[in-house]
């Protein structure tokens, strides 16, 4: 059937099964690779993207159950050539080593600092508690997220005074 | 890679239009909410419908809130909505302490409480959480709605009161006002399904128990409740050994299974334990409100 499916603000069209997986449809149909498939049983998160603006483990979603909605995958994080906060928090902290689980990871950080943007260490190990990392003990993923954290509070506070120093 | 078998797919845009596709596919059919339970077993092949229809749609079914004197659950609201709401927490702790501790946030988004009811996995916590608090769900056919005890919803493993060409539509749950309850897990590692969990409320009167509930899942518990433990606790005094003979009693009673998250006896001491935990801290949040209530008077 066809479906249309916003991804990273761009439409796409495309005739697929009802059987294909939002996670093979990025992948394979868009060729969006940074999104990865891992356990396929709704367990690991290497497949977590945004659908709506909130993460879903894309193994377990249908690509059919998407037509209409927005998708946003890693691809989707950077804006204008710039890398989100939360990828240079990944780079500064040594977030990743293999950089399998990185992409579901920085997806769920992505959101988490959109609901509360100062999680202390607790709330971020519970937020990515569906999310499996082999390689870093989670330790530095972590401090990329508060890193992140840091880094937007610092940023949004210098906009908010430059814009009242234009006032005055 | 594990691919479901070929199946068509259909959208529902309400409540009646799913009832209509539902009655045009026949017994073949099936809904489809979260999926998080539907779609691994299709990618295993222990489901094989020919028509899924997607509910994901119907705003109808994610309503949550108090209407009277009851909180109304809706079918399709997540784990995550029913986790994040405060009226939730403020009348039903319950609800609060079992989400905590269903699957991982992620997951949480996605999965559904008309979805974890229906799938009546003998682990489900949500089935112990409902029967503690002894629901009402709301199931609706062609010829209209009829309301089902939360007791008799479960017939068995992955066998539900809902009959082909029926949906679940909501939950009601009675408020009774200073009532106190609790929901406690163990489980292997954050997010997996239970070895034993239970959940207890307690409304106390005069120094003593006016009405006790308590589930229990993934032990083998009839209908995931504890009649016996409750029927002892009704009319007593609240206190330690009250509630560790209430657990033993439950304990008893309980039919609990060996496989790799225990053996039977290990099982059999958890729900125990556990009851006696979830009464405990019903009963202090019980007396809380109690004072809460003074308080403002
Ligand atoms: C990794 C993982 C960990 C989990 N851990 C836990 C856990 O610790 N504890 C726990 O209790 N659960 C756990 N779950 C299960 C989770 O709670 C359920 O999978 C999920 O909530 C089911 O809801 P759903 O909306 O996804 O249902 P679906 O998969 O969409 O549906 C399940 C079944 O219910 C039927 N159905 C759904 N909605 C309706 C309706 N309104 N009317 C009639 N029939 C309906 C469907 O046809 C299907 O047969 C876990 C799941 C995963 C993937
Ligand atoms: S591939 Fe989806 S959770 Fe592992
Ligand atoms: S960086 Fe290798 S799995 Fe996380």
């Amino acid at each position: 059937m066809q479906i249309t499916v916003t991804v990273n603000g761009q439409p796409y069209t495309r005739d697929v099964e009802p059987r294909l997986l939002l996670v093979h449809f990025l992948r394979d149909h868009l060729a969006l690779t940074g999104t990865h498939w891992g356990c396929d049983t709704s367990n690991c998160g290497a497949c977590v993207v945004h659908l709506d603006a909130t993460p879903v483990k894309s193994c377990t979603v249908l690509a059919v159950m998407c037509d209409g909605h927005e998708v946003t995958t890693v691809e989707g994080l950077e804006r204008d050539g710039e890398l989100d906060a939360v990828q240079k928090g990944f780079a500064e902290c040594h977030g990743l080593q293999c950089g399998f689980c990185t992409p579901g990871m920085m997806l769920t950080a992505r959101w988490l600092l959109d609901n509360d943007p100062d999680p202390d260490e607790g709330r971020i190990r519970e937020t990515i508690s569906g999310q499996l990392c082999r390689c870093t003990g989670y330790e530095n993923i972590v401090r990329a997220v508060r890193w992140a954290a840091g880094h937007e509070a610092g940023r949004a506070a210098a906009g908010e005074g430059a814009r009242e120093g234009t006032r005055t | 890679m594990q691919v479901p078998a070929r199946f068509e797919y259909e959208r529902a845009q309400s409540v009646s239009h799913a009832l209509a596709l539902l009655d045009r596919h026949g017994p073949e059919s099936r809904v489809i909410a979260g999926g998080h339970s539907l779609l691994p077993m299709m990618k295993l092949r222990l489901a094989r419908p020919e028509v899924l229809i997607d509910i994901n749609d119907l705003a109808e079914l994610s309503f949550l809130g108090v209407e009277g004197d009851e909180l109304v659950v809706g079918a399709l609201v997540r784990h995550a909505q029913l986790l994040a709401d405060p009226t939730v927490g403020r009348f039903f702790p319950i609800f609060h302490d079992a989400e905590r501790v269903i699957a991982d946030p992620v997951v949480r988004n996605r999965g559904t409480v008309g979805g974890s009811l229906c799938q009546a996995d003998p682990s489900e916590d949500l089935s112990a959480a409902f029967a503690a608090v002894r629901a009402t769900a709301v199931i609706q056919g062609p010829d209209g709605e009829r309301e089902v005890p939360i007791r008799e919803f479960h017939r068995g493993p992955y066998e539900t009161a809902v009959e082909p060409g029926e949906l679940l539509t909501r939950l009601r749950v009675p408020l009774r006002p200073g009532a106190g309850s609790a929901y406690e897990k163990v489980e292997r590692r954050v997010g997996d399904w239970p070895v034993a969990a239970a959940g207890a409320q307690l409304r106390l009167d005069g120094g003593v128990i006016a009405e006790a509930g308590i589930g229990l899942t993934a032990v083998g518990a009839e209908h995931f409740a504890a009649p016996g433990a409750e029927e002892y606790l009704t009319g007593r005094a609240p206190g330690e050994e009250a509630f560790a003979e209430a657990g033993r009693i439950a304990a008893e009673d309980c039919n609990p299974q060996a496989d790799q998250r225990g053996p039977v006896a290990y099982k059999r001491h958890l729900a125990g334990e556990l009851v006696r935990r979830v009464l405990t801290r019903a009963a202090g949040r019980a007396a809380g409100r109690a004072g809460d209530r003074q308080a403002g008077e």
